[in-house]
Protein backbone atom coordinates (compact mmCIF):
# COMPACT_ATOMS: atom_id res chain seq x y z
CA UNK A 1 0.00 0.00 0.00
CA UNK A 2 3.02 2.99 0.84
CA UNK A 3 4.96 1.63 -2.51
CA UNK A 4 1.67 1.95 -4.39
CA UNK A 5 0.95 5.34 -2.83
CA UNK A 6 4.68 6.39 -3.44
CA UNK A 7 4.68 5.56 -7.02
CA UNK A 8 1.33 7.57 -7.37
CA UNK A 9 3.30 10.58 -6.02
CA UNK A 10 6.47 9.86 -8.22
CA UNK A 11 3.95 9.50 -11.21
CA UNK A 12 2.01 12.93 -10.85
CA UNK A 13 5.58 14.82 -10.35
CA UNK A 14 6.83 13.13 -13.51
CA UNK A 15 3.46 13.95 -15.34
CA UNK A 16 3.94 17.73 -13.96
CA UNK A 17 7.50 17.66 -14.80
CA UNK A 18 6.34 16.41 -18.50
CA UNK A 19 3.34 18.84 -19.02
CA UNK A 20 5.74 22.05 -18.21
CA UNK A 21 8.75 20.58 -20.61
CA UNK A 22 6.25 20.89 -23.64
CA UNK A 23 7.98 23.56 -25.30
CA UNK A 24 5.90 26.06 -27.72
CA UNK A 25 7.50 29.29 -28.59
CA UNK A 26 6.97 31.23 -26.05
CA UNK A 27 6.78 35.35 -26.81
CA UNK A 28 6.56 37.28 -23.06
CA UNK A 29 4.54 40.49 -23.61
CA UNK A 30 4.52 42.77 -20.83
CA UNK A 31 1.06 45.00 -20.59
CA UNK A 32 -0.72 46.76 -18.80
CA UNK A 33 -3.30 45.51 -16.36
CA UNK A 34 -6.36 47.24 -18.82
CA UNK A 35 -5.86 45.09 -21.50
CA UNK A 36 -6.23 42.40 -19.59
CA UNK A 37 -8.86 43.24 -17.44
CA UNK A 38 -11.30 44.33 -19.84
CA UNK A 39 -10.92 41.03 -21.54
CA UNK A 40 -9.52 41.86 -25.20
CA UNK A 41 -6.70 39.55 -24.62
CA UNK A 42 -8.21 36.59 -24.58
CA UNK A 43 -10.00 37.01 -27.98
CA UNK A 44 -7.23 38.90 -29.68
CA UNK A 45 -4.49 36.77 -28.56
CA UNK A 46 -5.73 33.07 -29.69
CA UNK A 47 -5.96 33.67 -33.41
CA UNK A 48 -2.28 34.47 -33.58
CA UNK A 49 -1.10 31.81 -31.08
CA UNK A 50 -3.04 29.60 -33.60
CA UNK A 51 -1.74 31.00 -36.74
CA UNK A 52 2.01 30.75 -35.24
CA UNK A 53 1.97 28.25 -33.19
CA UNK A 54 3.11 29.82 -30.26
CA UNK A 55 1.95 30.85 -26.70
CA UNK A 56 1.96 34.59 -25.83
CA UNK A 57 3.03 34.38 -21.94
CA UNK A 58 0.97 38.15 -21.05
CA UNK A 59 2.56 39.84 -17.40
CA UNK A 60 -0.03 42.09 -16.65
CA UNK A 61 1.60 45.21 -15.23
CA UNK A 62 1.25 48.89 -14.72
CA UNK A 63 2.91 50.75 -17.60
CA UNK A 64 6.09 51.64 -15.28
CA UNK A 65 6.96 48.28 -14.53
CA UNK A 66 5.59 47.00 -18.15
CA UNK A 67 8.71 49.25 -19.62
CA UNK A 68 10.96 48.36 -16.96
CA UNK A 69 10.56 44.95 -17.92
CA UNK A 70 11.06 45.88 -21.44
CA UNK A 71 14.36 47.44 -20.40
CA UNK A 72 15.93 44.50 -18.62
CA UNK A 73 14.94 42.49 -21.47
CA UNK A 74 12.99 40.35 -18.97
CA UNK A 75 9.84 40.54 -22.17
CA UNK A 76 9.92 40.96 -25.82
CA UNK A 77 7.71 43.61 -26.53
CA UNK A 78 5.74 46.21 -24.44
CA UNK A 79 1.60 46.80 -24.76
CA UNK A 80 1.34 49.91 -22.35
CA UNK A 81 -0.28 53.38 -22.60
CA UNK A 82 1.90 56.28 -21.73
CA UNK A 83 2.88 58.29 -24.29
CA UNK A 84 5.53 59.86 -23.16
CA UNK A 85 7.04 56.93 -21.21
CA UNK A 86 7.13 55.38 -24.11
CA UNK A 87 9.04 57.92 -26.02
CA UNK A 88 11.79 57.93 -23.87
CA UNK A 89 11.38 54.42 -23.62
CA UNK A 90 12.05 54.69 -27.59
CA UNK A 91 14.98 57.66 -27.48
CA UNK A 92 16.75 55.36 -24.55
CA UNK A 93 17.34 52.84 -27.49
CA UNK A 94 15.13 50.00 -25.28
CA UNK A 95 12.75 49.61 -28.08
CA UNK A 96 12.44 49.62 -31.58
CA UNK A 97 9.00 49.87 -34.12
CA UNK A 98 6.63 51.72 -31.95
CA UNK A 99 2.73 51.36 -33.46
CA UNK A 100 -0.31 53.32 -32.06
CA UNK A 101 -2.94 50.54 -31.50
CA UNK A 102 -6.03 51.66 -30.13
CA UNK A 103 -7.11 54.37 -27.68
CA UNK A 104 -10.18 55.10 -25.39
CA UNK A 105 -10.42 58.24 -22.62
CA UNK A 106 -9.83 58.84 -18.80
CA UNK A 107 -12.81 60.36 -16.78
CA UNK A 108 -12.96 61.35 -13.39
CA UNK A 109 -15.47 58.97 -11.14
CA UNK A 110 -16.81 60.22 -7.92
CA UNK A 111 -19.65 59.45 -5.52
CA UNK A 112 -23.48 60.63 -7.82
CA UNK A 113 -23.52 63.77 -5.09
CA UNK A 114 -20.29 65.10 -6.20
CA UNK A 115 -19.34 66.77 -3.11
CA UNK A 116 -16.50 68.99 -4.80
CA UNK A 117 -19.23 69.98 -7.53
CA UNK A 118 -16.71 68.81 -10.45
CA UNK A 119 -19.61 67.96 -12.95
CA UNK A 120 -19.98 71.61 -13.88
CA UNK A 121 -16.13 72.34 -13.35
CA UNK A 122 -15.40 72.54 -17.25
CA UNK A 123 -11.95 71.83 -17.52
CA UNK A 124 -10.20 68.96 -15.91
CA UNK A 125 -7.69 71.13 -13.88
CA UNK A 126 -10.72 72.78 -13.05
CA UNK A 127 -12.28 69.73 -11.21
CA UNK A 128 -9.00 69.23 -9.84
CA UNK A 129 -8.78 72.43 -8.17
CA UNK A 130 -12.28 72.00 -6.96
CA UNK A 131 -11.78 68.46 -5.54
CA UNK A 132 -8.07 69.71 -3.45
CA UNK A 133 -10.52 72.95 -2.36
CA UNK A 134 -12.95 71.10 -1.01
CA UNK A 135 -10.42 68.16 0.08
CA UNK A 136 -12.72 65.81 -1.19
CA UNK A 137 -11.24 62.40 -0.59
CA UNK A 138 -9.37 61.40 -4.10
CA UNK A 139 -7.57 58.19 -4.58
CA UNK A 140 -4.66 58.30 -6.50
CA UNK A 141 -3.14 55.22 -8.59
CA UNK A 142 0.49 56.07 -6.74
CA UNK A 143 2.37 52.83 -8.75
CA UNK A 144 3.94 55.13 -11.86
CA UNK A 145 1.35 53.32 -14.29
CA UNK A 146 -0.11 54.81 -16.89
CA UNK A 147 -3.15 56.41 -15.67
CA UNK A 148 -1.33 57.49 -12.45
CA UNK A 149 1.11 59.57 -15.34
CA UNK A 150 -1.73 60.86 -16.94
CA UNK A 151 -2.87 61.96 -13.31
CA UNK A 152 0.47 63.59 -12.74
CA UNK A 153 0.16 65.53 -15.87
CA UNK A 154 -3.59 66.95 -14.84
CA UNK A 155 -2.34 68.03 -11.25
CA UNK A 156 0.97 69.68 -12.55
CA UNK A 157 -1.83 71.48 -15.14
CA UNK A 158 -4.14 72.27 -12.27
CA UNK A 159 -0.99 73.79 -10.52
CA UNK A 160 -1.48 71.54 -7.28
CA UNK A 161 0.99 69.27 -5.46
CA UNK A 162 -1.77 67.41 -4.04
CA UNK A 163 -1.20 66.72 -0.35
CA UNK A 164 -2.90 66.15 2.77
CA UNK A 165 -5.01 63.36 4.61
CA UNK A 166 -7.90 63.52 1.23
CA UNK A 167 -5.38 62.58 -0.98
CA UNK A 168 -5.11 58.53 -0.95
CA UNK A 169 -2.24 56.87 -2.41
CA UNK A 170 -3.08 53.56 -3.09
CA UNK A 171 -0.05 51.65 -5.06
CA UNK A 172 -2.24 49.63 -6.75
CA UNK A 173 -4.11 48.54 -10.02
CA UNK A 174 -7.11 50.53 -11.23
CA UNK A 175 -9.54 47.70 -9.97
CA UNK A 176 -8.59 47.90 -6.54
CA UNK A 177 -8.37 51.91 -6.98
CA UNK A 178 -12.20 51.97 -8.25
CA UNK A 179 -13.10 49.60 -5.32
CA UNK A 180 -11.04 52.01 -2.94
CA UNK A 181 -12.77 55.30 -4.26
CA UNK A 182 -16.43 53.78 -3.96
CA UNK A 183 -15.46 52.75 -0.56
CA UNK A 184 -13.98 55.58 0.67
CA UNK A 185 -16.94 57.70 -1.27
CA UNK A 186 -13.78 59.58 -3.20
CA UNK A 187 -13.39 60.70 -7.07
CA UNK A 188 -10.64 58.99 -8.72
CA UNK A 189 -9.12 59.17 -12.45
CA UNK A 190 -9.58 55.81 -14.61
CA UNK A 191 -9.69 54.69 -17.92
CA UNK A 192 -13.27 54.34 -19.24
CA UNK A 193 -12.83 50.70 -20.16
CA UNK A 194 -11.78 49.62 -16.46
CA UNK A 195 -14.72 51.82 -15.40
CA UNK A 196 -17.24 50.13 -17.84
CA UNK A 197 -16.70 46.86 -16.55
CA UNK A 198 -16.99 48.15 -12.61
CA UNK A 199 -20.22 50.11 -12.93
CA UNK A 200 -23.32 49.42 -11.83
CA UNK A 201 -22.43 45.19 -10.50
CA UNK A 202 -19.49 46.86 -8.47
CA UNK A 203 -19.20 50.36 -7.91
CA UNK A 204 -21.85 52.56 -7.94
CA UNK A 205 -19.69 55.71 -8.54
CA UNK A 206 -20.72 57.89 -11.31
CA UNK A 207 -18.44 59.22 -14.48
CA UNK A 208 -18.93 62.98 -13.26
CA UNK A 209 -15.99 64.69 -15.81
CA UNK A 210 -15.00 63.39 -19.39
CA UNK A 211 -14.62 63.87 -22.67
CA UNK A 212 -11.47 66.30 -22.55
CA UNK A 213 -8.66 66.40 -25.43
CA UNK A 214 -6.12 66.53 -22.46
CA UNK A 215 -7.76 62.50 -21.28
CA UNK A 216 -7.27 61.17 -24.42
CA UNK A 217 -5.54 57.75 -23.75
CA UNK A 218 -3.92 56.30 -26.88
CA UNK A 219 -2.01 52.91 -26.46
CA UNK A 220 1.36 51.27 -28.59
CA UNK A 221 3.32 48.63 -28.98
CA UNK A 222 6.65 48.11 -29.28
CA UNK A 223 9.40 45.48 -29.74
CA UNK A 224 12.39 45.39 -27.40
CA UNK A 225 15.45 46.44 -29.14
CA UNK A 226 17.27 43.46 -30.26
CA UNK A 227 20.64 45.06 -30.12
CA UNK A 228 20.21 45.53 -26.77
CA UNK A 229 18.96 42.08 -26.02
CA UNK A 230 20.27 39.57 -28.31
CA UNK A 231 18.34 36.99 -26.51
CA UNK A 232 14.44 39.06 -27.45
CA UNK A 233 12.34 37.05 -29.96
CA UNK A 234 12.62 40.13 -32.20
CA UNK A 235 10.94 38.21 -35.15
CA UNK A 236 8.36 36.82 -33.48
CA UNK A 237 7.53 40.06 -31.72
CA UNK A 238 7.54 41.71 -35.31
CA UNK A 239 4.87 39.19 -36.44
CA UNK A 240 2.81 39.91 -33.49
CA UNK A 241 3.10 43.87 -33.86
CA UNK A 242 2.11 43.02 -37.45
CA UNK A 243 -1.12 41.41 -36.61
CA UNK A 244 -2.58 43.52 -33.89
CA UNK A 245 -1.83 47.02 -36.19
CA UNK A 246 -3.18 45.08 -39.35
CA UNK A 247 -6.64 44.59 -40.45
CA UNK A 248 -7.15 41.35 -38.40
CA UNK A 249 -5.93 42.75 -34.78
CA UNK A 250 -8.05 46.05 -35.52
CA UNK A 251 -10.72 43.99 -36.85
CA UNK A 252 -11.18 42.30 -33.34
CA UNK A 253 -9.88 45.48 -30.94
CA UNK A 254 -13.17 47.01 -32.78
CA UNK A 255 -15.70 44.76 -32.57
CA UNK A 256 -14.79 44.06 -29.00
CA UNK A 257 -17.64 44.67 -26.50
CA UNK A 258 -17.74 44.45 -22.56
CA UNK A 259 -21.14 45.02 -21.06
CA UNK A 260 -22.11 45.58 -24.82
CA UNK A 261 -20.16 48.87 -24.72
CA UNK A 262 -16.91 48.86 -26.80
CA UNK A 263 -13.38 49.57 -25.05
CA UNK A 264 -11.18 50.38 -26.91
CA UNK A 265 -11.30 52.28 -30.57
CA UNK A 266 -8.78 52.19 -33.08
CA UNK A 267 -7.39 55.10 -35.02
CA UNK A 268 -9.46 56.10 -38.53
CA UNK A 269 -6.25 55.60 -41.09
CA UNK B 1 -24.38 36.81 3.84
CA UNK B 2 -25.10 37.07 0.44
CA UNK B 3 -21.63 37.56 -0.23
CA UNK B 4 -20.42 34.34 1.13
CA UNK B 5 -23.79 32.21 0.05
CA UNK B 6 -22.65 33.10 -3.78
CA UNK B 7 -19.14 32.35 -2.85
CA UNK B 8 -19.99 29.18 -2.04
CA UNK B 9 -21.91 29.05 -4.96
CA UNK B 10 -19.88 29.70 -7.53
CA UNK B 11 -16.79 27.46 -6.19
CA UNK B 12 -19.65 24.55 -6.19
CA UNK B 13 -20.15 25.88 -9.90
CA UNK B 14 -16.44 26.10 -10.96
CA UNK B 15 -16.09 22.38 -9.63
CA UNK B 16 -18.52 20.96 -11.64
CA UNK B 17 -18.13 22.83 -14.94
CA UNK B 18 -14.32 22.06 -15.34
CA UNK B 19 -13.38 25.26 -16.25
CA UNK B 20 -10.06 24.30 -18.39
CA UNK B 21 -8.76 27.93 -16.31
CA UNK B 22 -9.65 26.70 -13.06
CA UNK B 23 -7.98 23.37 -13.75
CA UNK B 24 -4.69 24.67 -15.41
CA UNK B 25 -4.39 27.24 -11.97
CA UNK B 26 -4.82 24.14 -9.60
CA UNK B 27 -2.62 22.09 -11.74
CA UNK B 28 0.15 24.85 -11.83
CA UNK B 29 -0.09 25.21 -8.57
CA UNK B 30 0.32 21.40 -6.94
CA UNK B 31 2.58 21.05 -9.36
CA UNK B 32 4.75 23.34 -8.69
CA UNK B 33 4.30 23.48 -4.67
CA UNK B 34 4.78 19.54 -4.89
CA UNK B 35 7.92 19.97 -6.66
CA UNK B 36 9.35 23.06 -4.47
CA UNK B 37 8.55 20.76 -1.17
CA UNK B 38 10.50 18.01 -2.83
CA UNK B 39 13.61 20.09 -3.56
CA UNK B 40 13.43 21.83 -0.11
CA UNK B 41 12.86 18.11 1.63
CA UNK B 42 15.77 16.81 -0.19
CA UNK B 43 17.84 19.58 1.23
CA UNK B 44 15.75 20.59 4.84
CA UNK B 45 15.33 17.41 6.15
CA UNK B 46 19.49 16.21 5.76
CA UNK B 47 20.36 19.79 6.99
CA UNK B 48 17.73 19.30 9.92
CA UNK B 49 18.38 15.51 11.26
CA UNK B 50 22.41 17.11 11.21
CA UNK B 51 22.03 19.92 13.14
CA UNK B 52 19.33 18.39 15.43
CA UNK B 53 22.05 15.30 16.06
CA UNK B 54 25.09 16.60 16.53
CA UNK B 55 26.77 19.47 18.75
CA UNK B 56 29.09 21.71 17.65
CA UNK B 57 29.59 25.35 17.92
CA UNK B 58 27.53 27.50 16.63
CA UNK B 59 24.62 25.41 15.99
CA UNK B 60 22.46 27.94 18.42
CA UNK B 61 22.85 30.72 16.08
CA UNK B 62 22.05 28.43 12.97
CA UNK B 63 19.19 27.36 15.20
CA UNK B 64 18.36 30.93 15.60
CA UNK B 65 18.69 31.59 11.77
CA UNK B 66 16.38 29.36 10.93
CA UNK B 67 14.05 30.62 13.02
CA UNK B 68 13.98 34.00 11.70
CA UNK B 69 14.42 32.60 7.97
CA UNK B 70 10.63 31.27 8.73
CA UNK B 71 9.57 34.96 8.94
CA UNK B 72 10.85 35.70 5.89
CA UNK B 73 9.07 37.51 3.78
CA UNK B 74 7.24 35.93 0.66
CA UNK B 75 8.23 39.12 -1.57
CA UNK B 76 11.33 39.51 -0.11
CA UNK B 77 12.29 36.05 -1.79
CA UNK B 78 10.80 36.70 -4.56
CA UNK B 79 12.76 40.03 -5.29
CA UNK B 80 16.02 38.32 -4.41
CA UNK B 81 15.41 35.46 -6.35
CA UNK B 82 13.80 38.12 -9.41
CA UNK B 83 17.01 39.55 -9.14
CA UNK B 84 19.02 36.68 -9.97
CA UNK B 85 16.97 35.75 -12.39
CA UNK B 86 16.12 38.96 -14.44
CA UNK B 87 17.99 39.10 -17.80
CA UNK B 88 20.15 41.53 -15.77
CA UNK B 89 21.01 39.93 -13.79
CA UNK B 90 23.81 36.96 -12.99
CA UNK B 91 21.44 33.73 -14.24
CA UNK B 92 19.60 35.87 -16.72
CA UNK B 93 20.94 33.81 -19.76
CA UNK B 94 19.00 30.88 -18.68
CA UNK B 95 15.65 32.78 -19.29
CA UNK B 96 14.09 31.44 -16.36
CA UNK B 97 12.04 34.50 -15.30
CA UNK B 98 7.83 34.10 -15.57
CA UNK B 99 8.07 30.29 -15.73
CA UNK B 100 7.25 27.67 -13.74
CA UNK B 101 10.84 26.91 -13.16
CA UNK B 102 11.47 29.96 -11.74
CA UNK B 103 8.47 29.48 -8.89
CA UNK B 104 9.87 26.47 -8.57
CA UNK B 105 13.21 28.08 -7.34
CA UNK B 106 11.05 30.49 -4.59
CA UNK B 107 9.19 28.17 -3.53
CA UNK B 108 11.96 26.07 -2.15
CA UNK B 109 13.99 28.48 -0.94
CA UNK B 110 11.13 29.47 0.88
CA UNK B 111 10.12 26.22 2.34
CA UNK B 112 13.51 24.89 3.11
CA UNK B 113 14.02 26.65 6.59
CA UNK B 114 10.50 25.54 7.56
CA UNK B 115 11.31 22.17 6.70
CA UNK B 116 14.83 22.30 8.46
CA UNK B 117 13.86 24.00 11.42
CA UNK B 118 10.79 21.25 12.33
CA UNK B 119 12.93 18.64 11.53
CA UNK B 120 15.95 20.27 14.02
CA UNK B 121 12.92 20.08 16.66
CA UNK B 122 11.83 17.06 16.04
CA UNK B 123 15.27 15.53 16.27
CA UNK B 124 16.34 17.24 19.26
CA UNK B 125 12.76 15.96 20.62
CA UNK B 126 13.72 12.21 20.09
CA UNK B 127 15.38 10.24 22.74
CA UNK B 128 18.92 11.21 22.93
CA UNK B 129 19.76 7.43 23.72
CA UNK B 130 19.06 6.24 20.38
CA UNK B 131 22.28 7.13 18.33
CA UNK B 132 24.32 5.74 21.05
CA UNK B 133 22.24 2.65 21.77
CA UNK B 134 22.43 1.79 17.90
CA UNK B 135 26.21 2.87 18.08
CA UNK B 136 26.80 0.06 21.02
CA UNK B 137 24.60 -2.71 19.20
CA UNK B 138 27.39 -1.99 16.18
CA UNK B 139 25.68 -0.11 14.04
CA UNK B 140 27.95 2.77 11.76
CA UNK B 141 27.16 6.32 12.17
CA UNK B 142 24.96 6.39 9.20
CA UNK B 143 23.04 3.45 9.66
CA UNK B 144 22.20 4.93 13.45
CA UNK B 145 21.38 7.89 11.92
CA UNK B 146 19.01 6.30 9.48
CA UNK B 147 17.29 4.34 12.59
CA UNK B 148 16.86 8.11 14.19
CA UNK B 149 15.44 9.30 11.23
CA UNK B 150 12.79 6.38 11.29
CA UNK B 151 11.99 6.66 14.90
CA UNK B 152 11.70 10.75 14.65
CA UNK B 153 9.66 9.96 11.07
CA UNK B 154 6.11 11.58 11.87
CA UNK B 155 7.92 14.90 13.13
CA UNK B 156 9.71 14.92 10.04
CA UNK B 157 6.55 14.41 8.08
CA UNK B 158 5.06 17.22 9.65
CA UNK B 159 8.03 19.54 8.87
CA UNK B 160 7.29 18.29 4.96
CA UNK B 161 3.69 19.14 5.19
CA UNK B 162 4.27 22.69 6.96
CA UNK B 163 6.47 23.71 4.39
CA UNK B 164 4.05 22.48 1.85
CA UNK B 165 1.25 24.44 3.65
CA UNK B 166 3.52 27.27 3.22
CA UNK B 167 4.41 27.02 -0.24
CA UNK B 168 1.32 26.16 -2.20
CA UNK B 169 -0.62 29.11 0.46
CA UNK B 170 1.69 31.93 -0.69
CA UNK B 171 1.04 34.53 -3.57
CA UNK B 172 4.29 36.84 -3.54
CA UNK B 173 6.76 34.68 -5.24
CA UNK B 174 4.39 33.19 -7.78
CA UNK B 175 2.97 36.72 -8.92
CA UNK B 176 6.88 37.81 -8.90
CA UNK B 177 8.77 35.04 -10.63
CA UNK B 178 5.94 34.08 -12.35
CA UNK B 179 3.94 36.51 -13.55
CA UNK B 180 0.40 35.29 -13.13
CA UNK B 181 0.92 34.31 -16.74
CA UNK B 182 -2.32 32.66 -18.02
CA UNK B 183 -2.75 28.76 -18.26
CA UNK B 184 1.61 28.77 -17.08
CA UNK B 185 2.26 30.37 -14.36
CA UNK B 186 -1.42 31.17 -12.71
CA UNK B 187 -1.62 29.71 -9.76
CA UNK B 188 -4.62 29.42 -7.63
CA UNK B 189 -3.49 32.24 -5.15
CA UNK B 190 -2.50 34.44 -8.21
CA UNK B 191 -5.66 34.24 -9.75
CA UNK B 192 -7.59 35.27 -6.53
CA UNK B 193 -5.34 38.14 -6.67
CA UNK B 194 -5.83 39.14 -9.42
CA UNK B 195 -9.69 38.48 -9.66
CA UNK B 196 -9.89 40.63 -6.03
CA UNK B 197 -8.43 43.36 -8.05
CA UNK B 198 -10.91 43.07 -10.83
CA UNK B 199 -13.58 43.27 -7.82
CA UNK B 200 -14.64 39.82 -8.01
CA UNK B 201 -14.76 39.11 -4.61
CA UNK B 202 -17.02 36.06 -4.35
CA UNK B 203 -15.13 34.00 -7.68
CA UNK B 204 -11.89 34.79 -5.62
CA UNK B 205 -13.29 33.66 -2.52
CA UNK B 206 -14.86 30.65 -4.55
CA UNK B 207 -11.13 30.08 -5.65
CA UNK B 208 -10.12 30.02 -2.42
CA UNK B 209 -12.89 27.57 -1.34
CA UNK B 210 -11.09 25.32 -3.86
CA UNK B 211 -7.50 25.91 -2.93
CA UNK B 212 -8.79 24.68 0.71
CA UNK B 213 -10.30 21.40 -0.67
CA UNK B 214 -6.45 20.79 -2.83
CA UNK B 215 -4.90 20.87 0.47
CA UNK B 216 -7.59 18.88 2.55
CA UNK B 217 -7.03 15.97 -0.34
CA UNK B 218 -3.33 16.40 -0.33
CA UNK B 219 -2.77 16.60 3.46
CA UNK B 220 -5.41 13.30 3.64
CA UNK B 221 -2.78 11.90 0.96
CA UNK B 222 0.15 12.48 3.33
CA UNK B 223 -1.94 11.35 5.94
CA UNK B 224 -2.30 7.88 4.95
CA UNK B 225 1.21 7.78 3.81
CA UNK B 226 2.20 8.58 7.40
CA UNK B 227 -0.31 5.81 8.73
CA UNK B 228 1.00 3.23 6.92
Amino acid sequence: MKTTLSITLVFVLLLSLYSSAIAEERLKMSTTTSTQDSGLLKVLLPPFEKNNNCRVDVIAVGTGQALKLGEAGDVDLVFVHARKLEDKFMTDGFGVNRRDVMYNDFVIIGPQNDPAGIAKAGSSAKALQMIAAKESNFISRGDKSGTHTKEKELWQAARISPKGRWYIEAGQGMGPVITMATERRGYTLTDRGTYNAFKNQKTDLKILYQGEKGLFNPYGIMAVNPKKHPHVKYDLAMRFIEYVTGPEGLKIIAQYKAHGEPVFFIFKK
Amino acid sequence: MDFFTESFRSAFELITANDPEVISAVTVSVSVSLWSTLFASIIGIPAGVAVGAYQFPGKRGIVTLLNTLMALPTVVVGLGVYGVLSRQGPMGELGLLFTPQAMIIGQTLLAIPIIAHNTVSAVTGANPCIIPTAMTLGAGPLQSMIKLVSEVRFGIMAAVIAGLGRVIAEVGVAMILGGNIRGHTRTMTTAIAMETGKGEFAFGLALGIILMGIALIINLFLNTLQQR
